[in-house]
């Protein structure tokens, strides 16, 4: 078996607050093979962007990392020093985010924003830089992009800036890229173009994508494996097309069931009734107890462990552990 | 562009004509003129004959455009008091304000935007604290009680440097100035400090506040994650940021240090115009009330249209002109 | 006592007893409004009365006895004979008097003005902000000496001295309305397109009450720092204007009239008919400054 890109084990994030520390993220596990793509799904607030900023190290303080580690190709990055973290972000790990409005800084030519990225991490000229630049303004769609080169931000619509987020993300070749919530500003009509600029242009330079959504159906097209989070723990990981046929955690089929599919039958969504708790009130034992159609006396004293039930497939829940133990 | 000008300089004519209708209002209908010249035991005739040379008793709307036009030329009439032109009397004046204006100005932008920078990057930094404290009572103190405190340390205690007046000043042309010789640095030194301590907390705080902003702003975190050094990211995206709004407040900030030149001209016995204005004030000298009125009118206006120009040479977004909204 | 306890427990007073600084600037301010409020009761000697007054106690050093009468002064006398200490707590009650009712002019005022350019829009609205706009890039000090100075020119000179408290606080409040209008024009436009509001005005609610019972408790929060800086803002304005001269009459000397006075002495030594009453201006000020500064804080936890 190959040596995971990146590994995460058991990470725990805390905010410290004057009413307490709250958890963010609790447990999480998970790895990502070189030029795979996972899909990283839940609610706003489950902790999908906080495990990106965790990765890359950009917690917001008082936000930190309270335990577990975090692996690249090995190598653990989550206790390295703030200059040899820097150097990761960018060079090995890029990062691509949300509004593309507001992501670039609107007072700087794109130019000047991608050649001072490129020669942050690579011994290139300010000429040859701006050479690389050009090409990967080219390569991400940017028509013209010889001239366009020298426009500032605002000159780009949503979708064009997006573009150049990710060239920005991808000039230094990383191994990985984190995609967070990359076409939820955009319009509907870009979004799907955005998507599959990702994938392809990842897939042609063998760089993995941790690709942070809330939409299943984006998941659906775009990863190759899918990790579930509930209120800053992982609910279930496993084979996109395993979680979307079979999903085995509760919370993971009620949300398959809020997927409208051409195919299905019945005419309204399914809804998981209420709401995920805030950080500072969840509940003992299992997180979703409140909500899961399923729970029973078990949940609501003990957390479910992740229990693996197929190779390079996990569920957290009561009842998957009962059925791995009676086989 | 030109249109944007234009706009600006028509907007600037308007707010002048208001304050000069302000100033006329003042010589017009504050006190009566004909009293104030010609005393008590003036006869009746007399009185008529000096109304109607004066042109008093013209439509006010005439009166109004004579006033603009005698204005215009830098006709302000005499002083009550001093039976002086009070044009004279201002440009004799002027060269001490300016100066010590300008160097206080100085000294209040390049120390607010230093310290500003330091607190916002350093902000739990003991230093920090220090400077934000004593920038606290800094804006609680009243200026003339800082010009007591610098009087009562330097010039009664320690004997170092004047207390009052410009010490030795040298003509160049029609400009007195005070900066070429020894004792007239010496006594710009206090009152310098005095003016700008005010305006530099002020600075200092809008500086760190905006910075603050900026440094949690969705380009930065962005500049992060492509793992630009801190130092690119402070001072070379942060830092210009930073500064293009805080352009605007501090060239009105310096357009105030002129008025508040009132009191340090006051506490220091400097021969400035703002020591003729509060005279002016107290013995209800209308014309170098109106003149005053004007002059620093005309530099806030001045000051105004200069820093919007600056803010438009500065920020591209405000720059619409070629590949605007080009998709 | 209920309420009592659910106030005591509430944000705002967990950030109060959780802030050092901001006890202790309000105790500090308490106390020297408290004694300028008491100040006839308990101040040793009456400053305005010259029956009291003994000119063989001039210039008695603070807490040592006079070369002459043997009288002994906490804080000294100045020249006149004329106790520092009383003079301070007269000084201050006048001073305060003068910040107290320019804040409630300008804070009538600029609601007032707040809520009529919000209310009737248009070129009401339009011309009421031009003139906040061109008002604010003045400074508030100057706007203050041109209406003080204007004033004097309009009052008859017999009158002006017994006017010219009144002058004070007009001119000082004119020259600091603008910050409330804004605030409450700002959250009154918020207001007033909420859906409660227009369903108000269409069953036919009096403006006055739709404005008085859901507008208004809305703006309460930044009217209230803005009233707590702008108090700070307005005691220094009006020593400001009674060091440079124009302020309160000499017969009714404020915190900056006693400084004045006392600049006079600096340089012949002595020191305490200046420094007193300067500490107490300086403590004044500040405590209430930072009262409102850590209201603000504590009112709008995003901004720190």
């Amino acid at each position: 078996m190959t040596e995971p890109l990146l590994s995460v084990r058991d990470l725990r994030v805390e905010f410290p607050t004057r009413r307490g520390t709250l958890t963010a993220l609790d447990g999480v596990s998970f790895d990502i093979m070189p030029g795979e793509v996972l899909g990283m799904v839940g609610e706003s607030g489950a902790g999908k962007s906080l495990t990106g900023a965790a990765i890359i190290g950009l917690l917001e303080p008082p936000g930190r990392i309270a335990g577990g580690e975090i692996r690249l190709r090995g190598e653990r990055i989550d206790i390295l020093s703030p200059d040899a973290m820097r150097r990761i972000r960018g060079k090995r790990i890029g990062m691509v985010f949300q509004d593309p409005l507001t992501s670039l800084n609107p007072l700087y030519t794109i130019a000047r924003q991608l050649t001072e990225t490129i020669r942050t991490h690579l011994p290139l000229s300010e000429a040859d830089a701006r050479q690389r630049a050009i090409a990967l303004l080219d390569r991400v769609g940017i028509p013209a992009a010889a001239r366009r080169i020298d426009d500032y931000p605002h000159h780009f619509s949503g979708g064009m800036r997006q573009r150049v987020v990710i060239a920005l993300a991808l000039c230094a070749e990383p191994e990985l890229v984190i995609a967070d919530e990359p076409t939820t500003a955009l319009d509907v009509s870009v979004q799907a173009q955005i998507i599959d600029l990702i994938k392809e242009i990842c897939a042609e330079r063998g760089a993995a994508v941790m690709l942070i959504t809330h939409d299943m159906g984006v998941i659906a097209e775009t990863a190759d494996r899918v990790a579930v989070l509930y209120a800053g723990r992982l609910a279930e990981i496993g084979k996109v097309k395993d979680v979307i046929l079979d999903a085995r955690h509760p919370y993971t089929k009620g949300l398959m069931g809020s997927i409208p599919t051409l195919t299905q039958e019945s005419d309204r969504l399914v809804q998981i009734p209420g709401a995920m708790p805030r950080l500072s009130a969840i509940p003992q034992g299992c997180a979703f107890n409140p909500r899961c159609p399923e729970v029973f006396a078990r949940c609501f004293v003990e957390r479910p462990e992740p229990v693996k039930i197929e190779s390079g497939r996990q569920v957290s829940c009561w009842i998957e552990e009962w059925k791995v133990g009676h086989g | 562009m030109i249109a944007y000008i234009l706009r600006r300089i028509v907007q600037s004519v308007l707010v002048m004509l208001v304050v000069a209708l302000v100033s006329f209002s003042l010589f017009r209908f504050v006190g009566d003129p004909v009293a104030t010249m010609m005393g008590q035991e003036a006869s009746q005739a007399d009185r008529e004959a000096l109304r109607d040379r004066l042109g008093l008793n013209d439509p006010v709307i005439v009166q109004f455009a004579g006033f603009i036009a005698r204005a215009a030329q830098g006709d302000f009439g005499i002083s009550y008091r001093l039976q002086q032109p009070v044009m004279e009397l201002i440009l004799s004046r002027l060269p001490a304000t300016l100066e010590l204006a300008l160097i206080s100005g100085t000294l209040a932008f390049v120390l607010g935007v230093g310290f500003g920078v330091y607190t916002a990057l350093n902000r739990r930094g003991l230093l920090s604290g220090a400077i934000m404290t004593v920038s606290l009572i800094g804006v609680s103190l009243p200026t003339f009680l800082i010009g007591i405190l610098l009087i009562w340390i330097f010039a009664v205690e320690l004997q170092w440097l004047p207390s009052f007046g410009r010490g030795e000043t040298v003509d160049l042309g029609p400009w007195r100035t005070g900066l070429l010789t020894e004792s007239g640095r010496a006594s710009i030194v206090l009152p310098a400090i005095t003016l700008g301590l005010y305006q530099m907390t002020l600075i200092m705080r809008l500086v760190r506040a905006e910075m603050l902003e900026v440094l949690r702003s969705d380009y930065i975190k962005f500049a992060r994650a492509r793992g630009l050094s801190d130092r690119a990211v402070h001072f070379g995206h942060a830092l210009k940021n930073t500064l293009v709004p805080v352009i605007t407040i501090t060239g009105l900030q310096l357009g105030s240090i002129i008025a508040f030149a009132i009191i340090t001209e006051t506490v220091f016995q400097w021969p400035g115009v703002g020591a003729l204005f509060i005279n002016s004030v107290q013995f209800v000298d209308i014309p170098v009330m109106a003149a005053y009125l004007m002059l620093i009118a005309l530099i806030f206006v001045v000051i105004n249209l200069v820093v919007d120009l600056l803010y438009y040479a500065v920020d591209p977004r405000l720059r619409v002109d070629r590949t605007a909204a080009q998709h | 006592m209920n309420r009592i306890a659910r106030a005591w427990d509430s944000d705002i007073a967990w950030s109060f007893r959780h802030s050092p600084v901001a006890m202790l600037a309000a105790l500090v301010a308490l106390l020297i409004i408290l004694s300028a409020v008491l100040a006839p009761w308990i101040a040793p000697h009456d400053p305005f009365n010259p029956a009291s007054l003994n000119l063989m106690d001039g210039f008695t050093p603070p807490m040592e006895p006079n070369a002459f009468t043997g009288n002994v002064f906490w804080l000294g006398t100045d020249n006149q004979g004329r106790d520092i200490f009383s003079a301070i707590l007269y000084g201050a009650r006048i001073s305060l008097f003068v910040g107290f009712s320019a804040v409630v002019f300008a804070m009538v005022l600029g609601i007032s003005i707040g809520l009529l350019a919000a209310w009737r829009g248009g070129w009401v609205d339009s011309l009421l902000m031009r003139i906040a706009d061109v008002q604010l890039s003045f400074p508030s000090i100057l706007i203050a000496l041109l209406i003080f100075g204007i004033a004097r020119g309009v009052i008859p000179p017999a009158y002006r001295e017994e006017m010219a408290i009144w002058v004070l606080i007009v001119a000082i409040g004119l020259s600091d309305w603008v910050q409330f209008a804004r605030v409450v024009r700002g959250a009154a436009l918020v207001e007033k397109s909420k859906e409660y509001v227009q369903a108000a005005r269409l069953v036919g609610a009096h403006p006055a009450r739709i404005v008085l019972s859901h507008i208004l408790p809305n703006v309460m929060g930044p009217v209230l720092v803005i009233a707590t800086i702008g108090l700070a803002l307005a005691i220094i304005a009006e020593a400001t204007l009674s060091f440079l001269g124009v302020g309160v009459p000499p017969t009714q000397p404020s915190l900056g009239t006693l400084i004045r006075i006392g600049q006079g002495f600096l340089f012949s030594g002595e020191w305490w008919i200046i420094l007193f009453p300067s500490i107490a201006l300086l403590a004044l000020a500040l405590s209430v400054n930072l009262l409102g500064d850590w209201l603000r804080d504590a009112l709008n936890p995003r901004l720190k």
